[in-house]
C-alpha cells in the first residue's frame, strides 16, 4: 500500500522518501524486466529442448538406419508403426499444404471484406457490435471447432460436393478457416483504422465514392498490415492442431486432390506422441516434425512483423 | 479491483486445495480408450460400496497408459493389448520388477459396417485384404459396386495394435485408411458413411452393424456375441488387462479384488465386455 504521508517536514524526510521511492521503481522495473525475459527463456527453452531431442536423426547412427533425412523426402509413406518403419514426410507435407490453402483460400476473404466493412462502412455503433463478436470466435476452443467439422459440416459438405471420402482436406480446411478467421479480421481491422484520416479525406475531397477510396486508397496503404494478418493467419492454420486431428480423416496421402483424407504435421505429431518410446528414431523423427513447425511459424511470423513495420514507417514517413 | 482481485485469490486457493486432496490419496487408472468406460463405471460402483475411497480414470490409449506406469505416474494401467518386450524392460530397468498382469475382462473386437451395407460377412482375408488396399470396391467382397471407406485408430491404439498382429498378421494398413482419435469417432463415421468400414470394441455398437467373421472360407460366419467371445470362437476375441509395477497391496489390492469378484465381472457384462469366466 502506499505509505501515508504524513505533515511535510523539508529536508531530510522528503530526501529519504524520494530516495524510496526511486528504489521502489527500480525494483518494478527489475519485476516487469523479470517478466519479459522469462517469456523469452521460457520460449528459448522450448526451443533448445525440441531441437534436441530431434538431433539423433543427425548424429547417432542408429537412428540414421531407421530414420535419415534423406529418407524423409524419398519414402512415399508414413508408415511409424511396422515391421519396417517408413518415415516419408512428402503426404504429411502434401497434407498441411492442402489444408492450409483452403483455409486461406477461404478466411482470407472474408476477413479481409470484413475488416474492409467493420473499418470504412459500418456505422461506429455497428463496428461496436461487429469487432467484438468476429474476435469472440477466437474464444470458441478448437476442439469444438473440430468437432463441429466432424459431426455437422462433413456430411454437408460431402452432399454438396459431392466427395468420396467424408472427412477430407476440404472440410479441415472449412473448419480450420473459422478459426483462423478472428485473427485475420483482428489484425487487419487495426491496419486499416491506422490509416490516416487525411488520405480518406483527400480522396473523398477528389470526388472519389466511398467504395473506390476504401479500396483504392485505404486498403493500398495499410496493404503492409493486410498481409501481415494474412501471414499471421497463414502461421496459425499451419500449426493448428485440434480441428484437423478431427475433421481430416487422418490419412496420410499424398495425392493432389483436396477432397482426398489428408494428415497434417500437427496432427501427426498429437496422434502419435504419446505412445511412442522416448528416445526412439519414431521419437526422434516426430520431434523433428516439431521442429519443421516451429521453423515455418517462425519465418512467417517474423515476415509479418517486418511487414508491420514497413507499414508503420510508410504510414509515418510517406 | 480489490475485490475481484480477493475473488481470484480465493477461487485459486480453492483449486489449489482440490488438487492436493485429490492428489494426495486415491487410486489412479490410466489406459486404453476402449477400457475407458469400463474402468470409471467399475471405479463409480466401487467408489459408491466403499465410502471414501476415490480411483481416478483417464484414457489416453493403452501406449500411453504403459508409459504412465513405466514414468510412475499412474497406480494402475489399463491395457487392450499385452505388454511388448520393450516396455517390459524399460519396467525393469526402472522397478526391477517385469510389472503384473491381470486379465480383468474379455472382449470381441467388432468389424463395423453401414446399416445400408448388403454385406453380411467377411472372412479374416478378405479383411486382411481390405485393409492393407489390395482389395478396394465393395463388389469384391459381395457388396455394391463403390469403392470401401476404410476407417481405423490411430497407431497409438491398442486396438490398433491388436488388428494389425491379428488381421492384417503384421502388414500395414494402407494409406488411405483414415485414423480417428477414439471408436467412438470410428462408430459415428462408419454410421454416417455407406461405403465405411471399421473396427472396435464390440461394447461400442450403436448406430452400426456387426459383421460376421470368418476365421477362413470353410468355417462358419459368427457373430460377436456373449457366447462366441466367451467360448472364444469369435475369431477376434482378446483381454482386457490391468497392468501394475508391483504386486498389488493395500486399497489397489482391494479394488482389483472387487473387480474380479462377481459383482464386477457383472458390471464388465452390462457395459458390454464379457467375463473371463
Amino acid at each position: 500500500m502506499i505509505p501515508s504521508a504524513g505533515p511535510l517536514q523539508p529536508g531530510v524526510n522528503v530526501a529519504r522518501r524520494r530516495r524510496l521511492q526511486r528504489l521502489r521503481e527500480a525494483f518494478i522495473a527489475w519485476v516487469l524486466r523479470a517478466c519479459a525475459f522469462s517469456a523469452v527463456a521460457g520460449l528459448l527453452l522450448i526451443m533448445v529442448f525440441v531441437f534436441r531431442e530431434a538431433l539423433p536423426i543427425f548424429t547417432s547412427a542408429e537412428t540414421q538406419r531407421e530414420a535419415n533425412f534423406l529418407g524423409f523426402f524419398t519414402v512415399p509413406n508414413w508408415q511409424p508403426v511396422s515391421d519396417v518403419p517408413k518415415y516419408g514426410l512428402v503426404p504429411l507435407l502434401v497434407g498441411t499444404f492442402k489444408i492450409v490453402f483452403v483455409a486461406m483460400a477461404f478466411a482470407v476473404p472474408v476477413a479481409v471484406l470484413a475488416a474492409l466493412f467493420a473499418s470504412e462502412f459500418a456505422s461506429p455503433r455497428l463496428r461496436e457490435i461487429l469487432k467484438p463478436a468476429i474476435e469472440l470466435l477466437a474464444g470458441i476452443p478448437s476442439v469444438v471447432l473440430g468437432f463441429f467439422g466432424l459431426m455437422v459440416l462433413a456430411s454437408w459438405l460431402q452432399s454438396v460436393t459431392g466427395a468420396p471420402v467424408r472427412l477430407n482436406a476440404f472440410n479441415a480446411g472449412i473448419a480450420l478457416s473459422l478459426g483462423i478467421l478472428p485473427t485475420t479480421f483482428s489484425v487487419c481491422e487495426d491496419a486499416l483504422r491506422a490509416v490516416p484520416k487525411s488520405y480518406r479525406e483527400a480522396s473523398l475531397a477528389l470526388g472519389a465514392s466511398r467504395w473506390q477510396t476504401a479500396w483504392r486508397v485505404t486498403l493500398p496503404a495499410a496493404s503492409a498490415g493486410v498481409a501481415a494478418a494474412i501471414l499471421l493467419g497463414l502461421a496459425r492454420a499451419t500449426g493448428e492442431t485440434m480441428i484437423v486431428l478431427m475433421a481430416s480423416g487422418n490419412a496420410a496421402l499424398g495425392t493432389a486432390s483436396v477432397f482426398d483424407s489428408a494428415r497434417t504435421l500437427s496432427a501427426t505429431i498429437a496422434a502419435e506422441l504419446a505412445e511412442v518410446v522416448v528416445g526412439s528414431p519414431h521419437y526422434s523423427v516426430l520431434f523433428f516434425l516439431g521442429a519443421l513447425l516451429f521453423l515455418i511459424t517462425f519465418v512467417v511470423n517474423v515476415a509479418a512483423g517486418l511487414l508491420v513495420d514497413r507499414l508503420r514507417r510508410r504510414l509515418a514517413g510517406a | 479491483m480489490k475485490f475481484v482481485r480477493t475473488a481470484l485469490l480465493v477461487a485459486f486457493a480453492a483449486l489449489a486445495c482440490a488438487a492436493v486432496a485429490t492428489a494426495g490419496r486415491g487410486i489412479t487408472v490410466k489406459g486404453s480408450d476402449t477400457m475407458v468406460i469400463l474402468g470409471q463405471r467399475w471405479a463409480e460402483q466401487y467408489m459408491n460400496k466403499n465410502a471414501g475411497q476415490i480411483v481416478q480414470v483417464t484414457g489416453g490409449g493403452s501406449g500411453t497408459g504403459i508409459a504412465a506406469l513405466i514414468n510412475g505416474t499412474t497406480d494402475i494401467c489399463q491395457s487392450s493389448r499385452p505388454m511388448k518386450q520393450d516396455e517390459k524392460l524399460k519396467l525393469r530397468d526402472r522397478y526391477q520388477t517385469m510389472g503384473v498382469e491381470i486379465p480383468v475382462a474379455k472382449d470381441g473386437l467388432s468389424v463395423f459396417l453401414n446399416e445400408a451395407n448388403p454385406v453380411k460377412e467377411l472372412t479374416i482375408d478378405q479383411l486382411k485384404q481390405i485393409y492393407t488396399g489390395a482389395v478396394t470396391n465393395w463388389k469384391q467382397v459381395g457388396g455394391k459396386d463403390a469403392t470401401i471407406i476404410l476407417y481405423g485408430r490411430e497407431n497409438s491404439s491398442g486396438t490398433y495394435g491388436f488388428f494389425k498382429d491379428n488381421v492384417l498378421l503384421g502388414r500395414d494398413f494402407a494409406a488411405s485408411c483414415q485414423t480417428l482419435p477414439g471408436t467412438a469417432a470410428v462408430v459415428n463415421a462408419v454410421s454416417r458413411d455407406p461405403n465405411g468400414i471399421g473396427y472396435g470394441g464390440a461394447a461400442y455398437t450403436k448406430g452400426v452393424r456387426d459383421c460376421a467373421v470368418r476365421k477362413d472360407a470353410k468355417s462358419a460366419a459368427i457373430m460377436p456375441t456373449a457366447a462366441t467371445v466367451h467360448d472364444g470362437s469369435y475369431p477376434l476375441t482378446r483381454y482386457l488387462y490391468f497392468y501394475l509395477r508391483k504386486p498389488a497391496q493395500g486399497d489397489v489390492k482391494k479394488f482389483i479384488d472387487w473387480v474380479l469378484s462377481p459383482a464386477g465381472q457383472k458390471l464388465a457384462v452390462e457395459v458390454g465386455y464379457y467375463p473371463l469366466k
